[in-house]
Order: C-alpha cells, then structure tokens, then sequence
C-alpha cells in the first residue's frame, strides 16, 4: 500500500474541493481499504466522509424516506420506518456482511462497492475491470458467480450489494454533488452495463459524491420480501438474489415491483417480468411464465447455467408467498 | 462383542479436586491468557528492533527470471535489503526442493517465493516488494489431471509410507458376484486455513566465519513440533540442529500446514543472516496462505465394487488419481483404508499419480482416509440402496474379524458398537424411504458412514519430570496446535505421579526439551503420554515420593512391546440429518451425531472439541470448502477467505460427538487413541448421504454446492429454462 495523505473533511462543499484535487472518497472503508491492501487500487489523497452531516434517515411528507449516504447499514436496517414500510430492505441488509462490517459499511459506499469477481480482485490476473484492455479471465475462469443478464465479452462481474436489489425495484432516486452542483439520478441509471468500459461501475461523473437515497412511498412494500440465496448460510454474497413487493387484489396481480442480485453487473430490475404481471392472476404459473420471460435474454456460461433455473425458483417462490401472505 | 457403556462428551463442571487426574473435565490451562489476549503467539514475542519481511513471489507456473528490477524497491525510504537469487546466501545442503528457494533464476510455480524485501516496517516492505519489477521467460506449464490421466503413474509409496498399489484375492472376479455399484467421486483442492496464518521471526546470534559453530540461530514460529523442524532447517541454513533454537508455545490452529516447514521460514533466515543483528518478522497475508504451505491435493476416484443381495460384498475396485508437484512429491494415501476397513476377500487398491507445476501439496487433517473414505463410504451407501439393505446394517454385515489386509487380530475394532449406539442416540429408526420426508419447500433425510483412523506412531519419544518449587514440571517437545497439550499432558503425569493435577505443570513448545514427534497423525496424546509415564514412573523409583528440590528423570517412551501384532486403529461413526431446497438446491445439516471409539478419554471437555471440530470441519468441506486452481495461471484464484469459504456458525446446526468406553493397550500405556483426525473422516459421505436419501439425488463430488443440485435436476438448454427441479 502507497503512503497516502489522509483528510477528514466536516461540509460537503470542503469534501467536494478535496476530491476535485486529487481525492478518494472514504466511507466506511469496508471495500476500499481491502482494495488498497491488495494493490488493486491507490490512492494519494483518502477523504474520510464520515464527519460529514450525512448520517440522518428523514421521513418525507409523502410518506417516503430520505436516507443520508453516511447512514451505517445496522442503523438503516434497524430503523422503525424502514423495517415497517420497506421491510424488504431491512431483510437485505441484515442478509450482507456480518454485524462488524454492518456496522461501519454505509448506504452510499454499499451502492458503490465493488465487484467481488475473483479475477477484479486477484492484481496478478488480467481483469478489465481493474486494468482496461487487458482481458477477462472470468469469462473463460472460475464462473459459477459470474452474470447471466447484460454481460459483455469484456465483462462478467456482478454487482455484489444486497441493499440495492431492493432499492432498484422501488424507484428509488439518488441524490449527488459534483464540482459543477447537485443532481439527481433515477437509481435505475446510476449502475452501468459493463459493455467495452467495465472499468466504469456507475454514471456518477469524477468527484461526484453521494448526498443520499430518496425512497418515494410504495404502500405495497409492507409486503416485501427479499431472499438470497448462497451456499453458506451466512456471511456469503448472493448467488442470486431476489427483492418483490406485491400487491394482490381478488387474485389479480394490481402491481409488483421485482429485481434481482447476482445476475447482472447492476442490480438487475425485472421490468418485463413486471409488466407480465400487472393485471393477471396471482398463481405461481403466471409468475413462471413471467420470470421465464425475463430470463429469455439470459446467456449463461459452463459454470453459471444453474442461476437461470435458479433464479426462477426464488422468483416463483417469493412470488407465491407474498400472494398467500396477502389479505386480499 | 462386549457391551460398552456410551458417555456424552457434553460439557460437566470440573472434577473435584480428590477426582482422578484423567477421565474428568479439565478445563484448559492456557484459556485466560488466550481469551484475555495475552498468549504470545509467534508474531507476538517481543524482539527488539525489529525489521519487516514481505515476499516476491512468481507470477507464472514455470519458467525462468529473465531479470529483476529491484531500483524503486531500493529507493524507497525505510528499505533495508533486496533479497534475490542473485544476493541470496547459498544452501548446500539439498535436502528438500520446496525449501532450497533462490538459488537459481528458474520458477516452479505461479506463487514460489522468488525474493523478498526487508524493511523498516511491515508498510514499506510491502510497497517496495510491490514495486519489484520481475520479467521471465515463460515456457508452457503442465496443470490439469484425469481420471485415466496417461500421464499417471503408480508410486511404490505414498503418505505414511503406505503402499502405492496393493490387491488380494481377484478383484475382477469377484466383481462380477452380485449388484455392480460403479462411479467416480472427486474432491476440490482443499486449504488448511487455521485461524491464524502462519509468521516467524528469526533472529541470528554470534555469526562469525572464525567461529561458525558457535553461531546460533532463534526462530519464533508457529508450528506442529520444534524439533522437528529445527532438525529439517538446520541442514538447509548450514547448521547442527542444536545451534537452531525453535519457540513455538501457542498455535492458533494448523491441521498440518504446520506440520512441516516451508520455504518462507528459509527465506526469514536467509534475509536475516544478511541482516546480523536485527530480528526479522513476517506475517504470512491469508492470500499467501492459499500458495506455499501446502493443501489437500484435489483427488477423482473411481469405485466398482459387487454387492450380493443380503448386503455382502463382493469385491472392491477403488482407485485414485491425484496431482503431485514437480518440485516436491506428495500423495495423500487415499485408497488405504479400503484396505482394512470391510470384509472384502477379493480387492484392488491403486494411487495414481500426475505430475503438475504446481505448489507442492501436504497433509492436511486426516489425508488420505478423509478423501478415500468419502468415496468409500458413498459407494457403500450407493450399494445398500441398490439392494435394498440398511446402511447401518450393511457396515455391520461386512465387519471383518481380523484385519484383512495383514491377517492380524484387531487390537480393538468397535466400529458396530458405534454404528448400533449412534443410530439408537440419533433416531436412525426415524429415516424414511428416500424423498419421503418433506417440511415445506425443504427435502429431508438422514445418512451414515463410518469413520477410521489408523495407528500412526512409530517412533519412540522422550519426556522429563522435574520437581520445583513443590510443584513437578513435565517436560517435552510437544506442541498444543489448539488440541489442549498443556492441558492434558499434566493430567497424564499427575495418575502416574500418584498426585493431583493441579500440582503438574507443563513445560512443552520449544526446543531444548526432550525430543518429541510432532503434533500429527492424531498420536500426540497417546504417543507424548507414553512417555510421560515413562518418567513419572522413573521420577518415583529414583527419588521417591518425598522428592528434593530440582529432582529430576529423562525416560523414553516406546510402543508397547508386541503391539505391532496387532492392527491398530480408532474407529466411529457419523451420522447427518440434511435437508435440500426445492426452490434452490440450498443444502442444510440440522444435526450431526458422531459415535467414536477412541481408547480411553483422558480430557472429555478437550476430546469434544476436537470431535465436534473433525466434525464441523466435515461439513465445511461437505458443504463449502473448494479452491479453484486455474490451469490457465497455475494457482488458486479464489484464494483468500470471501472466496474461500468455510462454515459459519450458521451453517453448524445441533452437532453431538459421543464417545464408547474403551481402553487399547496396544496403542500405549494411556489406553487412548488419537481423536485429532477421526472425526472428519467419513462426515463429508454421511452428508452427502443423507441429501441422496432426502432428494433422491446422489451427489458425488465435493462439495455438495446449490449447481451440483441443479445439474442433477436437469441442466437448463442454452435457450431457455427446462430445468425441473421435484
């Protein structure tokens, strides 16, 4: 690890300055002190985020929260409004890390982590994730994480968050700050497709810093459901993973909102399967032959062909429960 | 059969103090200083002034250097040396590949220890060896091994000197008796990783060319046996053993990487001989951990084996194909308990070797017998399936009288009592026909398989006793690697003794002790024990019950005259409730129960924990535990701990170890057996086991991950999603 000169900024406007000058923005450093450790990554300037007044959860008056970018992931997933309104986000939440990490990793680092392909974080394989052009080991590798939906011939990583299969199937914004101002991005463009540039996780512009997530009101999202599957019983990143809200009245699917984990290099929201859905019956053989449909784009390799069966069974089977959990 | 009383190896208070020092509750003796903190482990002696050591290692499997640029390196404040082949100090004594490191520019594989740097701290160490530019001349590596592999051939002997190929009877013959149960198993490359990693700090005293027998040499390590590995470095660093002192009192867990030294410890030496004076330390990263101290080499093995219809076998065909380094050979002895385990006249038994340029694979917790009985064990389950017998009651079936492969008497065998009383404990009676049991979207079933472990001392030991202070210290080279030595030493010298336990100590873990063989093969135990009582009998005939101050004996324990007639070895029997996701092919253990006849139990609360470790260390690999070698680079790419995995507490459900009464005479004077390795063996199959009776499916390579049940399920088509899962 090269020295580095260490800033602990305390408005956002000095954060802002210090990155437009050569800075590294440092959340809880659960990813980015594993990366400069492994010579994945350097940084000459490291600006420690976490004195900034960005760790509040507020309750807008439509209904919806605005959750500050510093809020640590066990406050976020502890907090009464989140846990009854968007209970799917609480379950993602606790489902990542263990209890140390949750409670350093914060909202905004959790939306900008980083692959966990073996390869990005292996510096003696080529990646081009990690080194453009120089190839990608995992396509033809160890593959049983790697993507199913969007990938590209340059890239088959999957984003690893938990937290942002749930904020992708809600509409959800993110507030941002740059050298030339504030912005807001549906979370939806946030992630890119890998493409030719995996070496480009995001949209955000160089020095842009994440202010906080807007989370507008969903009343369905009291019955949510968030499951992730993985081989050991914790303390693993997804296979996949799936995050459903429904709403079910007479048998009759009225709205859903559904995305997936470990199948794409962004959190993947299934807007076909949704839109399959919206206004037919609730059974497990229309949620099928939805699911079906949105993994008809999927392009599986050797080592990751299971996730696409897989992926259909978590969906059908959250699904299901949420109708049998339904009232109505 | 005699009838033998089970015990729970539950947790008890401690014995009183008039209890007999050994079959009671004995709570460890290091445990304050380990759970306060203050147990110096080998990075933590304090040294003073210490430097800072960080590796260079190879990037390609094989080849040469073709040049090192070491100038950033060197420019780097804080940097104190660059140690290459080109620098390197020279090692004459040949005595083990792995370990004669830079001495020449060739590679041997991706992630061999080509350099290191020295520095003022760990920090800069590490950023200079970063910045060490190496360029090779690559030539084309050999990775990658076949069942049928043509490149394979047949070591007269592997591991633990057991024989590379062995038959009896007509193996052909016989497998055409009865039902043929034939398929191949595999298991992944498999890592030791104790919780922590290994480091070393050396430290050279008196080096002068005038005088080089007075030089001597202080190595801080974390290993299995001091003396055995001072007498292994001594050659390599030009020195008597007695001029290498080893100090190694606390192991945070080893299962073998341990057990023998490898080439970083060299490299410490060497840099610090350079560096005269000045302690050297390093601390191994976990990445480094997955690269050159040793593994569980991968292993593909095909069983055939007849069975009659009563639950008979017929013959046994079991062979194995397994990787060996270029470098340094090494086979695990997996097959060699199919030799003795079952009554099989007619019996072919094969290890295959295949050369790779790859890191030089070890022992790691029970090798040889873990990956030969999961198939083994598999195949049997395999077998009663097929003809519709108990698999409790198969095993029973085939109990040999004798050892079938040396014709001698058993020195005690138990393995039907742990069969019969394990499936009482566990409710065996409760399985149902496979498939049959469901609780919502969740198969469930249970399985068994039996579980060995032979007999590995083979050469005597010595012990102390010395009187001081009112107390008596034991003395010996022994090393606790988390199995409770210190706990358990005392105890067995405090019955010989005649005294109580709390007035025995233990002076053990360093060198200048009397010789002992290290922490392996499960012996400690009883192999050290034998040589305790040894001198605590010659303490008592030489000075009486009445001792003076600084009284003191050196005896030497040896196997028990006319144990060699016997066949010796521990035996026990698992048994696994598991259940499989309909929805994901998630596989779940609720509970496991180990049935063990292990000889006498000297510590209870210590024999649990290792019981319950063998086991939870079963169902890791069962369930996790696979390391990916990339024939493409040559090494493990998904070597470290997120990509690594073994279990969490979450995935260990109610585990139960119960072990028989039994006293062996012939394994030594404590009537114990070794219960280090035992509880692994055969866990993984008793999984796997219970999945095929849970969901009809069999798996047979390891480990048991949600992919392998969808492809049994039914691979989807490229197109679409045709996959079925019941």
């Amino acid at each position: 690890m090269k020295p580095f000169a260490y800033e602990r900024p305390t408005t956002v406007e000095e954060a802002v300055a210090l990155a437009a000058d050569g800075g590294t923005y440092l959340a809880g450093g659960t990813n980015l002190v594993d990366h400069l450790r492994l010579g994945i990554r350097e940084a000459d300037r490291l600006v420690d985020l976490t004195r900034l007044p960005l760790d509040e959860i507020t309750e807008r008056a439509d209904g919806g929260l605005v959750i500050g970018s510093g809020v640590r992931n066990s406050d976020l997933a502890a907090h009464p409004l989140v846990r009854t309104r968007f209970p799917f986000v609480t379950q993602a939440l606790v489902a990542g890390a263990s209890g140390q990490l949750r409670n350093m990793a914060t909202t905004g680092g959790n939306l900008l982590q980083r692959t966990r392909c073996v390869y990005f974080q292996d510096p003696t394989t080529p990646c081009n994730k990690r080194e453009p052009g120089s190839g990608c080991s995992a396509v033809e590798g160890f593959g049983r994480y790697n993507a199913i939906l969007g990938a590209s011939e340059d890239c088959v990583a999957t984003h690893p968050s938990d937290l942002c299969v749930p904020l992708a199937a809600l509409d959800t914004e993110v507030v941002v700050v740059g050298p030339s101002g504030e912005r807001r991005i549906a979370f939806g463009d946030l992630h890119r497709l890998p493409g030719d540039r995996p070496d480009l996780d995001t949209t955000l512009d160089p020095g842009e810093l994440v202010l906080a997530v807007e989370v507008p009101p969903l009343d369905f999202a009291v019955r949510s459901r968030y499951r992730k599957v993985r081989e050991r019983a914790s303390y693993a990143f997804a296979l996949v993973s799936v995050a459903a809200a429904l709403d079910v009245h007479d048998g009759t699917v009225r709205d859903v909102r559904l995305a997936l984990g470990g199948v794409s290099h962004r959190p993947h929201r299934a807007r076909i399967a949704e839109e399959a859905l919206r206004g037919r019956p609730a059974t497990p053989d229309q949620f099928r032959s939805a699911i079906e449909a949105e993994l008809g784009a999927a392009s599986p390799g050797e080592h990751n062909a299971f996730k696409v069966p897989l992926v259909r069974n978590t969906v059908v089977d959250v699904l299901t429960g949420l109708t049998e959990g339904s009232a109505a | 059969m005699t009838t033998l009383e089970p015990r729970m190896l539950e947790p008890e208070a401690p014995a009183a103090a008039d209890a007999a020092p050994t079959g009671h509750d004995r709570m460890r003796v290091d445990a304050p200083a380990k759970v306060t903190g203050t147990a110096p482990y080998a990075y933590e002696q304090p040294v003073e002034e210490p430097l800072h050591l960080f590796p260079i290692v190879a990037t390609i499997a094989l080849g040469r250097i073709a040049e090192i640029d070491d100038a950033d390196a060197r420019a780097l404040p804080g940097v104190r040396l660059v140690l290459t082949h080109a620098n390197a100090p020279r090692i004459r004594v040949r005595t083990d590949a792995a370990l004669t490191i830079l001495q020449s520019s060739e590679v041997h594989h991706r992630g061999e220890i080509i350099g290191a740097v020295v520095a003022d701290s760990p920090r800069v160490a590490r950023e200079a060896a970063a910045l060490v530019r190496v360029t090779y001349d690559e030539q084309p590596a050999e990775l990658g091994f076949s069942i049928d592999d043509p490149r394979a051939t047949v070591p007269r002997r592997v591991n633990a000197f057991k024989h590379g190929s062995y038959e009896r009877g007509d193996a052909d013959a016989g497998l055409t008796r009865g039902t043929l149960v034939e398929a191949d198993y595999s298991l992944p490359m498999e890592f030791h990783s104790p919780i922590e990693p290994h480091a070393v700090t050396a430290i050279w005293h008196d080096v002068s060319a005038l005088r080089p027998r007075s030089t001597r040499l202080t190595m801080y390590d974390t290993n299995q046996g001091t003396g055995g590995h001072g007498a292994l470095l001594a050659p390599v660093l030009g020195l008597l053993p007695t001029q290498i002192e080893v100090i190694s009192p606390y192991v945070g867990g080893s299962f073998g990487t341990k057990g023998w030294p490898w080439p970083h410890l060299v490299l410490v030496a060497m840099a610090a001989k350079r560096l005269t004076g000045r302690p050297v330390k390093y601390a191994m990263t976990r990445q480094q951990m997955f690269r050159t101290v040793g593994h569980r080499p991968a292993s593909k093995q095909r069983i055939r084996l007849s069975v009659e219809a009563d639950g008979r076998l017929g013959a046994i065909d079991h062979q194995s194909w397994a990787p060996t380094s270029r470098l340094r050979s090494y086979v695990d002895q997996t097959v060699s308990a199919t030799r003795m385990m079952y009554d099989v006249a007619d019996l072919r038994t094969i290890h295959h070797a295949v050369v790779q340029d790859a890191a030089p694979g070890s022992f790691m917790r029970a090798p040889g017998e873990f990956s030969g009985m999961f198939a083994l064990e598999t195949a049997l389950d395999e077998a009663a399936h097929a003809v519709g017998v108990d698999p409790v009651d198969l095993r029973v079936r085939n109990e040999p009288a004798q050892d079938p492969e040396t014709g001698k008497p058993w020195s005690t065998r138990n393995l039907v009592a742990c069969l019969r009383e394990g499936a009482d404990q566990f409710g065996w009676a409760e399985r149902q026909p496979v498939g049959a049991r469901r609780d919502g979207e969740w198969l469930v079933g249970l399985g068994v398989a039996s579980a060995t472990y032979p007999n590995m001392y083979f050469v005597p030991n010595r012990a102390g006793v010395r009187f001081t202070g009112g107390r008596y210290v034991v003395e010996l080279q022994a090393s606790d690697i988390g199995t409770g030595a210190w706990t358990v030493l005392p105890q067995i010298a405090a019955e010989a003794l005649g005294v109580g336990v709390d007035l025995v100590d233990a002076d053990i873990g360093h060198t200048g002790l009397p010789w002992a063989i290290p922490a392996g093969g499960s012996v400690g135990t009883f192999a050290w024990g034998d040589a305790v009582v040894a001198a605590a009998r010659k303490f008592r005939r030489t000075h009486g019950e009445h001792p003076d101050e600084g009284d003191h004996v050196t005896a030497t324990g040896r196997m028990p005259r006319g144990s060699r007639g016997y066949s010796r070895h521990a035996f026990g029997a698992h048994f696994a409730q598991a259940r499989v996701s309909t929805v994901t092919g998630e596989v779940r253990v609720d509970r496991m129960l180990g049935a063990f006849a292990a000889g006498r139990i000297i510590n209870p609360r210590t024999a649990r924990s290792q019981l319950i470790g063998g086991m939870t260390m079963g169902l890791s690999a069962a369930l996790h535990e696979e390391a990916h070698l990339d024939e493409r680079f040559g090494h493990v790419v998904n070597g470290d701990l997120a990509g690594y995995h073994v279990a969490a507490h979450a995935d260990v459900g109610d585990l139960e170890a119960i072990t028989l009464e039994e006293h062996d005479p012939w394994f030594g004077a404590t009537g114990a057996k070794g219960i280090g390795e035992l509880g692994i063996v055969g866990a993984p199959a008793a999984i796997g086991n219970a999945i095929f009776n849970a969901s009809g499916v069999r798996l047979r390579d390891l480990p048991f991950t949600p992919d392998r049940l969808f492809d049994a399920w039914g691979q989807p088509t490229a197109s679409g999603t045709r996959a079925t899962s019941p």
